[in-house]
């Protein structure tokens, strides 16, 4: 049971949410914006969210958008992750999603949900980094489109009362070879210990990590020193531990020594599926 | 608020509170006891039902954001294959798992009737089993495509 009430707001339109999200503000009642809302729910049920409104996304035709074109692709925030997966409109999005949680919950986690996700896993952000996809961002000063780089930084840096409409993705990348690689500790349902995800530019592969750090990314500094074709694996591996943007995590999951250990031997195997 | 689902094939309406889950809508206004509570976070499937066609964790749902659709619970499922599998095949032990699996097999078995072994285990991963009830379980999924295949193969034929 969750233990406080709010009110439920159910928008159809991109301007209908802008303009209840002010209103909801403008009365002090502190509005979030869902679209999957299991996190919601599982966190206020205990008590780590709490709002007296709540504007639910899934009712908005652009936020459940899925299209393919010839130039991009169009992924709706509200869509779920096995929408995402059963559609294979871009396989590197569906697998990685596919390896989030259980397919039931999937029926009804999002992707934008799991993106602004406030744990710090958001694996299904992961191919949007690699592909520099471009983000559909709605709020009280319109609609705007901005990459993906300029967003997410350790999370999605949205402004107040803004929301996620959509993802668009370079058609190109749907057919680049790719890897995305979850090692969990124990059993088939967990979160990571880390998950690897990589693509095959044609000028590099690039890559990008989520349970390494505390947050998902990808770095340039990284990709860098994984693409030293050069030098063996084993020492390209040690050059980018060496660029991490912080220190490997630690907790009761997996310590830090363990972490990169498997860090390391998933980097392995992936750098040499997609560099033969 | 005064809303309204379709229950089970018949159409029904209860007062709630936004606040409240599916799961106890269900149970407490409607009395279908057959979700079971069980971690109430998304880990067991023991509050699987269907709804519009997809099994959904009733833990996960709020009772608003199904308003409106077609929600099928356990006691809707009397003498479908899925019930009668898990009954031939003893895939159950104190039976607090079972509505949620045969919910999540009788979804399945609409869904993908020729589902192979990698979406079998894909779907089942969201239901946990106490007992440890899986090789009998396994066996009661395995018949119920079977029959769904079967079903197919004679309207074909
Ligand atoms: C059993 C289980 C296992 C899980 N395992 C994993 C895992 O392995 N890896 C992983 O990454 N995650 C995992 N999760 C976490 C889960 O992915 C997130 O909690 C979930 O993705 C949230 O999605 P949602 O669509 O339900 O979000 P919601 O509950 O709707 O929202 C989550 C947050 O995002 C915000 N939000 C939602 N939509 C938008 C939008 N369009 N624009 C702006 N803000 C928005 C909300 O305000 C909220 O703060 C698991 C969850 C469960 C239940
Ligand atoms: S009670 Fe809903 S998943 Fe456990
Ligand atoms: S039969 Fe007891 S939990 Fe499954």
């Amino acid at each position: 049971m969750i233990g406080f009430d709010f009110d439920y707001y159910r928008p159809s339109s991109i301007e209908e949410a802008v303009s209840v999200y002010q209103r909801l503000e403008g009365q002090g009642r502190h509005p979030v914006y869902l679209s999957g809302s299991t996190e919601f729910i599982t966190f206020a049920r205990v008590g780590l969210m709490c709002s007296g409104a709540v504007i639910d996304l899934k009712g908005i035709p652009e936020c459940r958008m899925l299209a393919a074109g010839e130039r991009e692709m169009t992924f709706g925030a509200a869509l779920t992750l096995s929408e995402l997966d059963d559609s294979k409109a871009f396989p590197l999005l569906g697998d990685t999603g596919a390896g989030i949680a259980d397919r039931t919950s999937r029926n009804k986690i999002t992707l934008g949900g799991n993106v602004c996700s406030r744990l710090i896993y958001k694996e299904a952000v992961l191919p949007l980094l690699l592909t520099d996809s471009d983000v559909v961002v709605a709020g009280s000063s319109g609609i705007r489109r901005v990459p993906i780089s300029r967003l997410f930084d350790r999370e999605m840096r949205l402004g107040r009362g803004e929301f996620l409409v959509q993802f668009i993705v370079g058609s190109s990348y749907r057919s680049l070879p790719y890897a995305s690689v979850k090692k969990r500790k124990a059993s088939a349902i967990d979160y990571p210990v880390v998950t690897v995800t990589a693509l095959a530019a044609p000028q590099g592969v690039r890559y990008a990590f989520s349970g390494l750090c505390a947050f998902p990314f990808r770095s340039e500094a990284v990709e860098r020193a994984l693409n030293e074709r050069g030098l063996p694996p084993e020492e390209r591996i040690r050059l980018a531990a060496g660029m991490l943007p912080e220190p490997i995590l630690s907790d009761v999951k997996a310590s830090a020594d363990y972490r990169e250990l498997v860090w390391r031997l998933t980097l392995t195997d992936v750098m040499e599926a997609l560099e033969s | 608020m005064r809303l309204e689902w379709r229950i089970n094939g018949e159409g029904r309406s209860a007062d709630i509170r936004p606040a409240d889950l599916l799961l106890d809508v269900l149970r407490e206004s409607f009395g279908l006891t057959g979700a079971k509570p069980g971690c109430r976070n998304g880990d067991c499937g023991a509050c699987t039902v269907m709804a519009n066609g997809l099994p959904m964790k009733s833990c996960l749902m709020l009772a608003v954001e199904a308003a409106g659709q077609d929600i099928v619970t356990i006691e809707g499922l009397a003498n479908a294959p899925a019930q009668r599998a898990f009954i031939e095949m003893f895939a159950f032990q104190c039976g607090y798992c079972t509505p949620g699996f045969i919910l999540n097999v009788h979804a399945l078995s609409l869904a993908h009737p020729q589902a192979d072994e990698a979406t079998v285990r894909s779907w089942l991963q969201s239901n946990i089993c106490r007992c440890t009830s899986y090789e009998e379980i396994r066996e009661a999924v395995y018949s119920v495509l079977g029959s769904a295949r079967g079903t197919i193969d004679a309207t074909n034929g």
